[in-house]
């Protein structure tokens, strides 16, 4: 076991890993993190996906040794600073786009890098770019739209929701 | 009226705490001292179990004991909730499923040895010391072949593979052939549906926890029903009473049937924890997901079709092999039979009907209820069946089905498959999606298409569903081994904000937005007034769980009724504060008012005198304010509707493209339309995903092919449009108090056919009319080689 400092959602943290443990069991055994969720075992899911250093990654396919001094953030770390949904996560919210909620982090993390570097997407750009992140509840549909709304953009009809 | 009341497209509640990663899932609960258990699976489909040996396995590192069949022979054998009696009145042939195989291995993935361990790590690096010696069997796969008298037998207990020979309505047979001998045209069909695995996004997980200062055992289990498992694994497999077991089904990521059933994984870790007196934790890996959760369909079907000279619908017979797998998970019997059979009229007016199904044991994982169960099996036969009939006979296959269909004046009308719909209206459903899919507009995209070098095809279905399962004498006579109610205690507050206690449970569903809109709509309060709290045997009244789209309108109906009493006591308690007559109270608005004067006591004046009864009626009425509800259903509810898939063809490589879906949904009331319209999207998905991606794959050796997300194809965001959805041809269920039908399943029934349909049509169109069917999935590789083969 080996001593492992990075900075995760701002703040310094620290714990123990041996050379196998992937960063998603370290931010969720370790650091108790559970937000970040592991789907399946061959990187194809995508419900694990994190940023390190700015980038989406699938937190699965990485040693948590990897990760030591890096800046990573996860689901928990997303809301804005006063607790309140980020205009992303409320989109999601607003357009129904998530159901059991299990792929959500990773679809809310994975989307997030999109619109960083790509501030308008277009429809297909979005499913591209979400190719890596599987639901299983929502035919993508929702998603698609709360990415859309997201960035400003107009979305297919459907019903519009109320709090 | 509350805004936030039936009828209203609230933002889900739940999303809250999911959208910022403070769910809690399964696998998200640790507790203090917990133990790891690792699963060593069988890697033969079908062989001798000679012996385990677990000595050098045992010393390793963090070994705290490894389990072996030996373990549970004393042990009840996982119970199977349903039991089917065949054509001659006989049972069906049902074997033990032991926790752990003993003598035998029958899949692979079949459960032999469980190490567990202080970590994980130090439980996978102890199995690789469990030495296991295994004389492998030739395996039982195809359903014909194991059929045959000389099969290797999956069980030797039994008399053959066949868990039964089921006619339905056996008394129609004969009446049913004559009507083929003596009919005008007959269409027939071989099809196969093809075996799913429903991969839910979270894996299963269970907690086994023991408490000796109280003698109780806790299960934390992704289960979509954890009343039903406490009843199961409790009296069944581990002899544990009711009262000393707790079984919690926290946040689950996702059910679509597979995590219905009881799994030997719980049963393990509940025993393993009171053997060792410390929680013992299971997490599936996705792969081992792949060889233990129960898969879903595997049909093979012979449907044949007989019409008159003016293609009336004259009879229908059905020819079915079901694959049971290697054990009979909880639910596997009915699927193929009760809520198969009964569909196969679907929404037309055939009169004579005769269905067989012979179900198969295999050496394969065990095969029960994926969304749908059943009624996707019937519909698509149907529906293809249909859809070959229109083109054979050179009509339109909308006007052939809408000759057929059941017309709107004639509800309730009884099917010759025994149940009774008591709404619908098939034509205006039909209409309805005729236009939401510019169905006018199609011959001119086609051409476009063909400019392009393209074939573009269109093809509908339209679906009738059985739901809200359902009349518990009804299902008895059927052969279900539990009554199909649903229980719900409504707890008023002394403030006013109430919580409700539900058996159903959701797990994606939004029941906590939901089925507070009722009770807020019912007393005129906010929803945001109003918790849903389920999930917890320890909490919640009897419950038996949320599958076959009866969440709402079964559970809904039990927080209905239990509203129900809670309204009339609060009435009973403002008529003594307004010193009035009961008959005079009205409720609105939150506010009890006399009719007629302008007298009123609001909602938390009630409350709070049913709490602190200083001026209360205590000679007549119980201080408090809370009632418990169970509701028993009077016949199944009947969504339906019509489909419309437009796809695009590529000739040169037989990919298929989905250019367009559509979906024109009669579920009688809609409680929360932006729910409804997603679990329509989400069916929809899964169905495009059977139509033309997932299959799980076994080669001549019983190995599964498609054994992990690499290999097996799930629908992804590119492989699907975006959706239209209208629900708005609704005719409200006349026998629940709110009218509802069911959603949940409508798109995994309904797109199948319509993908498959229009992909036909596609072909035809480019001439390639040769090709009467594909079977699913409709991979490139497969339309390619039936174009070369056309």
């Amino acid at each position: 076991m080996t001593k492992l400092t990075m900075t995760v959602n701002g703040r310094k943290m620290s714990g123990t890993a041996e050379g196998r443990t992937l960063l998603s069991d370290f931010l969720r055994q370790d650091l108790g993190l559970t937000g970040t969720h592991v789907g399946c075992d061959t990187s194809q899911c995508g419900a694990c996906t994190v940023h390190i250093d700015g980038l989406a990654v699938k937190s699965c396919a990485v040693l948590a040794m990897e990760c030591e001094g890096a800046e990573v953030t996860t689901i928990e770390g997303m809301a804005n600073k006063d607790g309140s949904l980020s205009v992303l996560q409320q989109a999601f919210q607003d357009h129904h786009g998530l159901q059991c909620g299990f792929c959500t982090p990773g679809m809310v993390m994975s989307a997030a890098a999109l619109l960083q570097d790509n501030p308008r997407p277009s429809e297909t750009e979005i499913r591209h770019h979400l190719e890596g992140n599987i639901c299983r509840c929502t035919g993508y549909h929702n998603i698609v739209k709360a990415v859309l709304a997201a960035s400003g953009q107009p979305v297919p009809e459907g019903v519009t929701a109320t709090d | 009226m509350p805004k936030d009341g039936i009828g209203a497209p609230t933002k889900r509640r739940e999303d809250l705490r999911f959208l910022t990663g403070n769910g809690r899932y399964t696998d998200d609960i640790n507790l203090k001292g917990q133990l790891y258990a690792h699963f060593i699976r069988s890697e033969v489909a079908h062989g001798q179990l000679n012996s385990v040996s677990t000595t050098a396995a045992e010393a390793m590192p963090g070994v705290v004991r490894i389990f072996t069949g030996e373990d549970f022979v004393t042990i009840g054998s996982i119970p199977c909730g349903w039991q089917v009696t065949d054509r001659f009145g006989a049972p069906m042939q049902e074997p033990r499923h032991p926790v752990l195989a003993h003598g035998k291995v029958r899949h692979v993935g079949d459960p032999i040895a469980v190490v567990v361990a202080e970590s994980l790590a130090e439980a996978r690096d102890a199995a690789e010391a469990v030495e296991i010696d295994i004389t492998e069997l030739p395996p039982v796969l195809d359903m014909k072949a194991a059929l045959a008298p000389d099969a290797p037998k999956v069980h030797e207990e039994l008399t053959s593979n066949l868990c039964y020979d089921w006619g339905f309505v056996e008394e129609n047979k004969s009446a049913v052939d004559a009507a083929f001998a003596s009919a005008a045209h007959v269409v027939s069909l071989e099809l196969v549906n093809n075996r799913l695995i429903a991969n839910p996004m979270e894996p299963r997980v269970a907690v086994g926890e023991y408490n000796a200062w109280d003698d109780q055992s806790t299960l934390y289990t992704t289960s979509q029903n954890p009343h039903v498992i406490r009843l199961l694994m409790g009296a069944f497999v581990l002899g544990i009473p009711e009262h000393k077991l707790r079984v919690v089904a926290p946040d689950v990521g996702g059910g679509f049937g597979t995590k219905i059933f009881h799994y030997a994984e719980e049963a393990f870790v509940t025993f393993a924890s009171r053997q060792l007196k410390r929680p013992v934790k299971w997490t599936s890996t996705r792969m081992e997901a792949f060889v233990s959760d129960a898969h879903g369909r595997d049909h093979v079907t012979k449907i044949e079709l007989a019409l008159d000279a003016e293609h009336n619908f004259t009879a229908l017979r059905t020819d079915t092999y079901a694959n049971m797998g290697a054990y009979l998970s909880t639910f596997a019997p009915s699927v193929p039979t009760w809520l198969h059979g009964t569909l196969m009229a679907g929404n037309y007016k055939t009169p004579l009907i005769y269905v067989n199904v012979k179900a198969v044991f295999t050496n394969t994982v065990p095969v029960d209820a994926y969304r749908g169960a059943g009624r996707p099996e019937a519909t698509f036969q149907l529906e293809r069946l249909v859809d070959k009939a229109a083109r054979e006979l050179g009509v339109s296959p909308i006007e052939l089905r809408r000759q057929n269909f059941i017309k709107p004046d004639q509800f309730p009308y009884q099917t010759p498959v025994a149940v009774v719909y008591d709404t619908g209206n098939y034509h205006a459903t039909l209409d309805k999606l005729i236009e939401i899919s510019d169905h006018a507009g199609f011959e001119a995209r086609a051409l476009e298409s063909k400019a392009r070098g393209k074939l573009r095809g269109f093809g509908i279905a339209h679906y009738i569903e059985a739901c809200g399962i359902a009349p518990s004498h009804l299902v008895g006579q059927l052969g279900a081994r539990a009554g199909l109610y649903e229980s719900a205690t409504v707890r008023v507050n002394a403030t006013g904000s109430i919580s409700v206690f539900t058996g159903s449970h959701s797990h994606g569903q939004g029941h906590e937005t939901s089925f507070a809109q009722v009770v807020a709509d019912m007393i005129g309060i906010p929803a945001t007034q109003i918790d849903i709290v389920h999930g917890d045997t320890a909490n919640t009244p009897m419950g038996m769980g949320t599958y076959g789209s009866r969440s709402l309108a079964v559970g809904g109906s039990a927080i209905v009724r239990a509203t129900e009493k809670i309204v009339n006591k609060a009435k009973k308690i403002a008529a003594h504060l307004l010193e009035a007559a009961e008959a005079d109270i009205e409720l609105k608005d939150g506010k009890f008012s006399v009719a007629g004067t302008d007298k009123s006591v609001d909602w938390a004046g009630v409350t709070l005198a049913a709490y602190v009864p200083h001026n209360y009626p205590l000679e007549s009425l119980e201080p408090g304010l809370e009632e418990t509800a169970f509701y028993d259903p009077s016949n199944f509810t009947y969504p339906s509707g019509g489909y419309g898939c437009e796809v695009e063809v590529d000739p040169e490589t037989g990919e298929v493209t989905i250019l367009a879906f559509s979906a024109a949904d009669d579920f009688g009331n809609i409680v929360n339309p932006l729910i409804v319209e997603g679990q329509v999207h989400g069916g929809i998905g899964q169905g495009i995903g059977q139509a033309l991606l997932e299959h799980a794959v076994y080669d001549d050796q019983g190995q599964l092919l498609s054994g992990s997300l690499m290999d097996y194809a799930m629908p992804r965001a590119l492989h699907v449009p975006f959706f239209r959805v209208d629900h708005s041809s609704c005719t409200p269920c006349t026998h629940n108090p709110l009218g509802v039908k069911g959603c949940g399943e409508a798109g995994a029934i309904g797109s199948p056919p319509a993908v498959v349909n229009a992909v036909i049509d596609a072909l035809h169109r480019g001439g390639y009319t040769g090709i009467k069917h594909i079977d699913m999935p409709l991979s490139p590789a497969r339309v390619w080689a039936a174009m070369q083969n056309s």
